[in-house]
């Protein structure tokens, strides 16, 4: 997952809540009186923003949908309206339904570790008494998220290597030889593998996130916890998890998000190989589009990325509006 | 009984440091591996996975250097630099216009900025490589420029005008009382303001630009505008046989948001808990 998909994802919670704010300043006395001609004017601040975003953006995402219903050689620009034949075409496409199944895997597992994992790793250290410690854990477990996916994706293709990377002979040297083989090279266990290396990658993220949740708790509450001798595990369950949970809650999307828009790591481990066994629906679309040259089912590919975040996107918006009237 | 307790206290203690300490091991072995790796003889990468390196070579970064990974450095660090300052400057005019400025339609347009963070790059692909071969872009620095620029201006735009939103109303109107143009609020005053807020995007902007690798990967072909990220898998695949060289480009590329990350730790988590749970 890049570490792009969370922060935005945060960002979209918060738009909601911040809209309403900008409505109250906005009517706030003598501005309103304000000529209108002043406050045309005061468009040219958006300017830049709205432009570049409206070219690079909003414009390409609506052409996206309209390609898609093509046959499109880019290469010749022959261009024929075929309808639904793209999407039909995918529909029929084992390769584009496992590619589909593999960012699910994706999803799942990067819940599992990423999300619940993190979220008890993040206790665990802050309940830690030394501040240094604290401090020593978080940092350290987030390196990986500051070297790039791709910088991990060929670190890691090293370490599953067949013969000579590091996984198989610490296998081999605990007498676990047996179960040495080629990670990235077999159809059942290459997208695991490329999952692996995502959670490393990124589960010291969600434990940063997930350690300033925590520290937003009041001291009291812990203190009162252990007047009654309440134990850690107990305190868990029944304080610091149930606190947080807005915070989970949000970090599962996110992590969903992400999950369906992996590319790079998958591009540099495997390219979606061995014969198609870890394609992801990023590396599929680029397969069609600049492997097959068939921008129509590339397009297509995209607007089915495009409807699943976008469902997404819409669950946090009224996850984060509910938690809004709850609190 | 007591004994008891604290006993067992002690026994879950030492799980909770055996588990972090394991951890803290997963996460840096494979680096120092990395590294150790950057120092060996070819043979050695092969031979002594595990071994550390008996021989120090240094010369591999400079190998590294000269066969392509100093001008991916040049692309990377110009291009990141550059997008950074693009998506700063648009990206705080427009939260200024959205928070300061009375301007009409505030609530779409504010919907027009943000609506952007929603939308997967991926997404946008095949029509942004239709129209940068008919604008001449593809395959350009300028290109990339543009692209990394606009993606990252949603959410930076969005941090931004969160922070003035909370900043005090009164700022303005005294600046206004003293004849102070929207401008010249903006330049002396809000601005000056925000430095905190800025702080905080610059380094989330420089971490995503230096690493972003699908658009360098699908807008580039190779020629003189690779970036580092593009440039080693390339390197790799290319010279699948100089192991040693290809991780010292990869030590290259990773180090800097290294220390990227620990000399700015602070605004950093500003940054990412900037949207978190107000």
């Amino acid at each position: 997952m890049s570490t792009q998909a969370p922060e935005a994802a945060q960002a979209r919670v918060l738009a909601g809540r911040k809209v309403e704010q900008a409505g109250v300043l906005r009517g706030s006395g003598s501005r309103r009186a304000r000529r209108r001609g002043a406050q045309v004017a005061g468009l040219v601040w958006l300017a830049p923003a709205l432009f570049v975003l409206a070219v690079f953006v909003y414009w390409p995402l609506i052409e996206n949908v309209a390609f898609s219903f093509l046959k499109w050689n880019i290469y010749n620009g022959e261009q024929t309206f075929v309808g639904l034949d793209n999407y039909a075409n995918l529909a029929s496409d084992p390769v584009f339904w496992r590619a589909l199944g593999n960012n699910v895997w994706y999803a799942g597992l990067s819940i599992v570790f990423q999300v619940f994992g993190s979220l008890v790793l993040a206790a665990i250290v802050e309940s830690l008494r030394n501040e240094r410690w604290r401090k020593v854990f978080r940092g350290i477990y987030f390196i990986p998220s500051a070297i790039s996916l791709t910088v991990a994706g060929l670190l890691f293709y090293f370490i599953y290597q067949p013969q000579t990377g590091l996984l198989n002979v610490f296998l081999q040297n605990l007498g676990l030889g047996q179960f040495s083989q080629a990670w990235l090279g077999r159809e059942n266990t290459a997208i695991f593998a490329v999952i692996a290396m995502s959670q490393w990658q990124g589960f010291g993220y969600s434990v940063l996130l997930f350690s300033v949740a925590l520290q937003r708790i009041p001291q009291e509450l812990y203190e009162a916890a252990q007047l009654d001798g309440v134990g850690p595990v107990r305190r868990f369950f029944s304080l610091s998890a149930p606190l947080v949970r807005e915070m989970t809650g949000l970090m599962v999307i996110v992590t969903i998000s992400g999950a369906f828009q992996v590319f790079n790591e998958v591009m540099v481990m495997t390219s979606g190989g061995p014969n198609n066994a870890s394609q992801v629906l990023g590396t599929w679309l680029y397969h069609a589009g600049f492997v097959t040259n068939d921008f129509g089912s590339a397009a297509a590919i995209g607007v089915a990325i495009f409807v699943i975040t976008l469902v997404l996107a819409m669950a946090q918006l009224a996850y984060s509006r509910k938690r809004r009237v709850e609190w | 009984m007591v004994t008891l307790l604290r006993l067992g206290r002690g026994v879950r203690g030492a799980a909770v440091w055996a588990l972090l300490l394991a951890l803290l091991l997963v996460v840096l072995y494979p680096l120092v591996w990395m590294v150790g790796n950057a120092l060996k003889t070819n043979a050695q990468v092969f031979n002594d996975p595990f071994g550390l390196p008996t021989s120090l070579l240094w010369p591999n970064f400079a190998t590294a250097w000269n066969q392509g990974v100093g001008e991916f450095v040049l692309t990377s660090v110009s291009l990141t630099a550059l997008a950074t300052l693009a998506t700063e400057l648009i990206s705080v005019w427009a939260a200024y216009g959205l928070t300061r400025v009375n301007i009409p339609l505030n609530r779409q347009l504010t919907v027009a900025v943000l609506a952007g963070l929603m939308l997967a790059p991926t997404v946008a692909l095949v029509p942004l490589v239709k129209m940068f071969q008919g604008l001449g872009l593809y395959n350009t620095f300028l290109g990339l420029l543009c692209l990394y620029t606009a993606f990252r201006i949603p959410f930076t735009a969005f941090l931004m005008r969160a922070y003035m939103l909370d900043l005090p109303r009164e700022v303005d109107e005294a600046a206004a009382l003293d004849g102070a143009s929207t401008a010249a609020t903006f330049w002396r005053i809000i601005l000056p303001m925000s430095t905190p807020i800025i702080a905080a995007t610059v380094v989330l902007n420089v971490l995503q630009d230096w690493n972003e690798y699908l658009f360098a990967m699908v807008f580039t072909s190779g020629t003189g505008v690779e970036t580092l990220p593009v440039g080693l898998a390339d390197m790799m695949s290319k010279n699948g046989t100089q192991y040693p060289v290809v991780f010292a480009g990869m030590v290259m590329a990773a180090l800097p948001m290294v220390i990227l990350f620990f000399v700015c730790q602070r605004y950093f988590v500003r940054g990412l808990a900037g949207g978190v749970g107000k």
